[in-house]
């Protein structure tokens, strides 16, 4: 099924069937793959121009669960957004993949695009999302030791009571 | 107090105290036998996937025992590590066989306060990332803001933020040019570099009130107006640093030393490159003419003439030459914007984003409320998510911003060059010598604040 919105025909689409598409802001094209088809959608895209991935980021929608998504794609908690850049033909893509919250585990990209090592690692140690067949999946920002995965909503930002006088304070 | 830790412990309970409170667990580099085949495939460079080039993991390093090699740690305090970035170096005598970087030594969680900080205050969040680069940043945020509020910027705003990017693109190319001659024992370089900085941060004084984190350019144009007489000001820089540039040659680009540090180490193909995501000056000395303010135009860099500088060898004095002929590049630029500055508004006259005029509020309660109202609560961003690009001194910039409608960005994520552009340390230093490593860690050019954010 080919969930294509009617309008979504900017220029050279690489037809991808089955995946949901929605143009985006600023006519950048984005497709919703499920996890099942992403790695194969990124070796697609890949083979269609796009070399370089250039960015791979995760969001976390637990307080904003209203987002537009395309008909046939269920809103998830996580999010994890691949954009990719094409150098021969100038244009940009960008990749949505949803992940459950009770089971947010990917597949890692590494294999096509070795240039998401760190960021899938960031996206991990940020989040909590677990990639796949990453080469080292470690944490990379907090240190070793970290409990929990701070850019996640339910993780409090934490803050320093205002101290007049010497006391204990928090951390 | 009663816990103290005896100052009495032998060496060796020492030594394991020390490494339990310094260790980073699994970030950090292991022995081979302890490191898994992909992760071993990745540190030693092997990165290429394209048919028949890819690295033969065994090709410089035939199989040695552990015990003739060593790991050890550069940094993360290390003088010619730019910050606090901490590098793992398997060494065989003094030939780099793998190395790791380990970086999170300078995290504040910048991504994280970006969402507890209104559209208005945010610019003052990023400006602080690439502390080299101010404007830059600010621009990528400003942008990316911008295009979620579908609001135009007035076209003097555009070109005020066009020149003063250029200038900072100087400046941050500047220092780059003093701290490489300091790594590479060129102690008047480091002088020359920051005396022709400070030039440019005094103008940036004049023009914003603050030297480094400006927070000059905001959502809707930019903080003010450029100074009386700041085409004087910039005339005189464009005119010393231009000049100055020839001098760097006299000094460093025909030194047969300096170019014995640089020529020919740490070479990267254009493949290789591109696999690794890497942008800026790191993927045109490959030979890849890819600039975004050439490639994908922003602002108004379509109207003025400039060259992409692009190098061939990909080695470390590519970059070495293409950073010094962009800062005279950029002179070019700033040089068309004094001559093509168009008169009219510093910023947007959408009362959404700006903020009424002073006088405005001495006479009209509405005013007063109206500007109360956008600095305490800010302005509400429509519902969408948007990734805008720019051309920093160190590659793609990317701002990645998605709004839920309210005040305050519902996540902000920065696509930060130097952390990208780091991934290229494996594959530079490996098979290098041990000096090597700190013209490469130079000529990356990492800036950490904003590798960590």
């Amino acid at each position: 099924m080919d969930a294509r919105s009617a309008d979504g025909s900017s220029i050279g689409d690489p037809q991808v069937s089955g995946i949901a598409t929605q143009p985006a802001l600023n006519a950048v094209e984005g497709y919703f793959p499920t996890r099942e088809q992403y790695p194969d959608l990124i070796n697609q895209l890949k083979n269609d121009g796009f070399e370089m991935a250039v960015d791979l980021c995760a969001v976390d929608y637990l307080n904003h669960p209203g987002r537009e998504l395309p008909e046939g794609i269920a809103p998830e908690r996580f999010e994890v957004v691949v954009n990719l850049l094409s150098l021969s033909q100038r244009r940009r893509c960008r990749v949505r993949v949803q992940v459950p919250e009770n089971d947010s585990v990917v597949a890692s990209i590494f294999s096509a695009f070795a240039g998401v090592e760190a960021m899938e690692r960031e996206a991990y140690d940020m989040f909590g999302v677990v990639f796949t067949d990453h080469p080292s999946l470690s944490r990379i920002l907090m240190p070793e030791d970290w409990e929990g995965h701070p850019l996640r909503k339910d993780y409090g930002i934490g803050r320093v009571p205002v101290q007049f006088k010497e006391g204990p304070g928090p951390r | 107090m009663s816990d103290i830790t005896p100052t009495t412990v032998r060496s060796i309970e020492r030594e394991a105290l020390l490494v339990a409170e310094t260790s980073e667990g699994a970030q950090e580099m292991f022995r081979r036998e302890q490191t898994g085949a992909d992760e071993l495939r990745r540190e030693l460079g092997a990165v290429l996937k394209v048919d028949g080039r890819a690295l033969d993991p065994n090709n410089i390093d035939v199989e040695r025992d552990d015990d003739e090699t060593m790991i050890i740690n550069m940094g993360p305090s290390h003088p010619s590590t730019h910050g606090v970035l901490r590098i793992m170096l398997e060494l065989d005598g003094e030939t780099v066989l793998r190395s790791k970087p380990v970086i999170g030594y300078l995290h504040t969680g910048m991504e994280k306060t970006g969402e507890e900080l209104s559209y208005v205050q945010g610019g003052t969040n990023v400006t602080r990332m690439d502390y080299l680069s101010p404007v830059t940043n600010e621009l990528g945020y400003s942008m990316a803001v911008e295009k979620l509020l579908n609001i135009e910027v007035p076209e003097r705003a555009t070109w005020i933020r066009m020149m003063m990017s250029e200038l900072n693109r100087m400046s941050s190319h500047l220092v780059w040019m003093a701290t490489n001659g300091m790594d590479l024992g060129s102690t008047s370089m480091m002088i020359y570099g920051l005396r022709e900085r400070e030039l440019i941060l005094a103008f940036f004084e004049k023009t914003a009130g603050l030297r480094l984190n400006l927070n000059y350019v905001r959502p809707g144009g930019v903080a003010a107006d450029l100074p009386d007489g700041w085409q004087d000001d910039v005339e005189v820089i464009c005119d010393t640093i231009w000049a100055r540039t020839f001098e760097y040659d006299q000094l460093l680009t025909g030194q047969t030393i300096f170019r014995q540090r640089l020529e020919g180490v740490a070479a990267i193909t254009a493949e290789e490159a591109i696999a690794l995501s890497l942008t800026g000056p790191l993927l045109r000395s490959t030979g890849v003419p890819w600039d975004l303010r050439r490639t994908m135009p922003y602002l108004a860099y379509d109207q003025v003439e400039f060259d992409v500088i692009t190098g061939t060898y990909g080695d470390n004095f590519d970059r070495y030459a293409i950073r010094l002929n962009e800062i005279r590049e950029s002179v070019r630029i700033v040089r068309q914007c004094i001559e093509m500055m168009p008169a009219g508004d510093y910023r947007t006259q959408d009362p959404k984003v700006t903020p009424p005029p002073r006088a405005r509020i001495d006479e009209s309660m509405e005013a007063l409320i109206h500007h109360f109202k956008l600095f305490t609560e800010g302005f509400h961003v429509p519902v969408g998510e948007v990734y805008s690009a720019i051309e920093s001194p160190r590659g793609e910039l990317g701002c990645y911003i998605v709004s839920d409608g309210g005040p305050k960005p519902y996540r902000i994520h920065v696509r930060a060059p130097s952390f990208v552009n780091l991934q290229a340390i494996p594959l530079l230093m490996r098979g290098g010598m041990m000096s090597d490593t700190i013209t490469v860690i130079s000529t990356i050019d990492p800036v950490m604040g904003e590798v960590d954010r």
